[in-house]
């Protein structure tokens, strides 16, 4: 009998890390293409897209560190909330925001990069707010992109193992994501259970990325 | 009215030169003529707030002042706030809007449809309301473009090389329209351009720009017909420009052309250069003054004229017909001394 908890934990942590990194990513790009100084810039570029440059398990080794009991979130949070991070649901979550995040917000850089500086420009001189140009102009504008950073992202949180296992590790129940399922069950030789969740997987993938795909397609084509 | 103005003065250092501009115009329509790279739009953009001087003031007259920038007491009005239209080269319409929300972007949702709709009359755009700037003409841009900057009733337009991108029908033809705009307009106008045709055209009076310095200002009339530098001549179309050797008070040995030519001003010793238009030329008799011969000229034809290069090295524009195809260069051309225009380096 298939246990069908991690294809639950898999789609909760892929959907809220998503929704997390997502908005993060655009803050972030959002703030640094606004940074005048070329240096903070590119220093600030290479942290943020350390994570996808690193080994996934010594990201887990930085994230364990920070958010382990003894670490010094992680202690925080035992001190004062008594609440557990590592080795709960909340660090699959934070492991996927974290692993998932260069490639949403590179993606996202690139594309408001690619829109014309005049376009903001118009818009200030217009009396538009800056929220509302952020928004209604650059990235409206730069959505293509911004949507295809966030198939990429999604896929890498959908995808995530290596952080997790160092941070959330493998919990049946609990932690025990997708990734996580298939390779426990072939680790325990049941070929036929990891079959199951790997179809399941493949499915999701396809279905999210045909979905966005399509919404950016229809988008792009009716002003081009 | 009569004392409305637009006072700039302003200084920052760019990578090639430093950029330091000081007008005080109360030209309601203003040019600004130099060549690409020279600081125009960098001076458009600061008055419009978009990009921010090191030090300097600019401010706006219109029945009381408002202060858009000043260094010394920290004043810098945000663009959004400046009441400032900014027509872009390439128009920054935005590609994600219809025309219509292009319009309407920069209103308070207040008195919008009405206003919109105004403007979609006065600019003929009827029928485009809900087409994509990719799905208009270069002409069509424009006036969505104009008509996004008056729907929100500027007291400045500022116009940076509008026609610059733009085949010679359109442009003939949006030339006329943008004068007539332009005259209806009863706020200030910068117009920022290379081209002398539309400085001439547009502008009551002219802002010569080199290298970031102001190098001549004043009426148009008078800075076409009197230059007084080198760099300004060329900037207003004189093609023939020479060093000189002043000989006396009313005799100079052009360098570049080899002739000894009369003056009918008296030189002075700032005078380095002499400049004669292309089309100032007139045929002569050998014995005339200020007379040269035309022996191995080259002539070019052109729809409307002769383009004659001459061994000396002199230009001569020649209105032609557009029938004739014949054209016999005369033996001896001459230069009338009150043509030749006296330029200091």
């Amino acid at each position: 009998m298939t246990d069908w908890s991690p294809i639950l934990i898999s789609m909760k942590t892929a959907s809220l890390s998503i929704f997390i990194t997502f908005f993060l990513g655009l803050l972030v790009a959002w703030g640094i293409i606004k940074i005048k100084n070329d240096t903070i810039k590119s220093i600030l570029d290479g942290i943020f897209t350390l994570p996808i440059i690193l080994p996934p398990t010594v990201v887990g080794f930085f994230l364990l560190y920070i958010f382990g009991i003894r670490g010094p979130i992680g202690k925080f949070f035992i001190d004062y909330f008594t609440i557990k991070i590592a080795f709960s649901w909340t660090a699959t979550v934070i492991a996927a925001v974290v692993m998932s995040f260069p490639l949403m917000y590179r993606s996202a850089r690139g594309a408001f990069e690619q829109v014309d500086s005049n376009l903001l420009d118009a818009g200030r001189t217009l009396g538009m707010s800056e929220g509302k140009i952020f928004w209604k102009v650059l990235f409206a504008n730069a959505l293509p992109g911004i949507i295809g950073g966030g198939i990429l992202a999604y896929a890498r949180g959908l995808g995530e193992f290596g952080a997790t296992a160092m941070l959330a590790g493998n919990i049946a129940g609990q932690t025990r994501t997708l990734p996580m399922a298939v390779y426990s069950e072939v680790a325990a030789g049941n070929m036929g259970e990891a079959f199951n969740y790997v179809i399941v997987i493949v499915i999701i993938a396809f279905i999210a990325i045909f979905v966005m795909d399509f919404v950016s397609i229809r988008k792009e084509k009716q002003w081009k | 009215m009569s004392t409305n103005s637009l006072k700039v003065d302003i200084y920052m250092k760019l990578k090639e030169f430093d950029l330091d501009v000081d007008f005080n115009t109360k030209t309601r329509r203003l040019g600004i003529l130099g060549p690409s790279g020279s600081g125009k739009s960098m001076t458009l953009k600061s008055i419009a707030g978009i990009v921010n001087p090191d030090e300097g003031f600019i401010s706006l007259n219109i029945g009381g002042e408002t202060i858009y920038y000043d260094s010394k007491s920290k004043t810098n009005l945000k663009p959004q706030k400046r009441n400032v239209g900014y027509l872009f080269q390439n128009y920054a319409l935005f590609p994600n809007m219809t025309v219509e929300e292009n319009i309407a972007v920069g209103l308070s949702s207040n008195n919008d449809d009405k206003r919109v709709s105004e403007m979609i009359k006065r600019f003929h755009l009827e029928g485009l309301e809900s087409r994509y700037p990719r799905q208009l003409s270069g002409g069509q841009q424009q006036r969505v473009a104009l008509a996004r900057i008056l729907a929100y009733s500027p007291d400045v337009i500022l116009l940076d090389e509008p026609f610059s991108s733009m085949d010679t029908f359109l442009k003939e033809q949006l030339r006329i329209e943008l004068g007539n705009l332009l005259n209806d307009f009863d706020g200030f106008s910068i117009l920022v351009t290379h081209n002398r045709d539309e400085a001439f055209q547009f502008c009551d009076e002219l802002i010569i720009l080199d290298k970031g310095q102001i190098i001549a200002k004043g009426n148009t009339y008078e800075i076409f017909e009197n230059p007084k530098k080198v760099e300004v001549a060329r900037l207003t179309g004189c093609k023939n420009i020479s060093k000189i050797e002043i000989i006396d008070d009313y005799h100079v040995k052009s360098l570049d052309w080899n002739l000894i030519l009369e003056v009918s001003k008296k030189i002075t010793s700032n005078i380095t250069h002499i400049g004669i238009r292309a089309h100032d030329f007139v045929e002569a008799q050998k014995d005339d003054i200020n007379v040269f011969d035309t022996n191995m000229s080259m002539k070019i034809e052109k729809p409307f004229e002769w383009e004659i290069t001459l061994a000396n090295g002199l230009w001569w524009e020649c209105d032609k017909q557009i029938h004739d195809h014949d054209f016999k260069i005369p033996d001896y051309l001459k230069i009338d001394p009150k043509n030749i225009i006296l330029l200091e380096e």
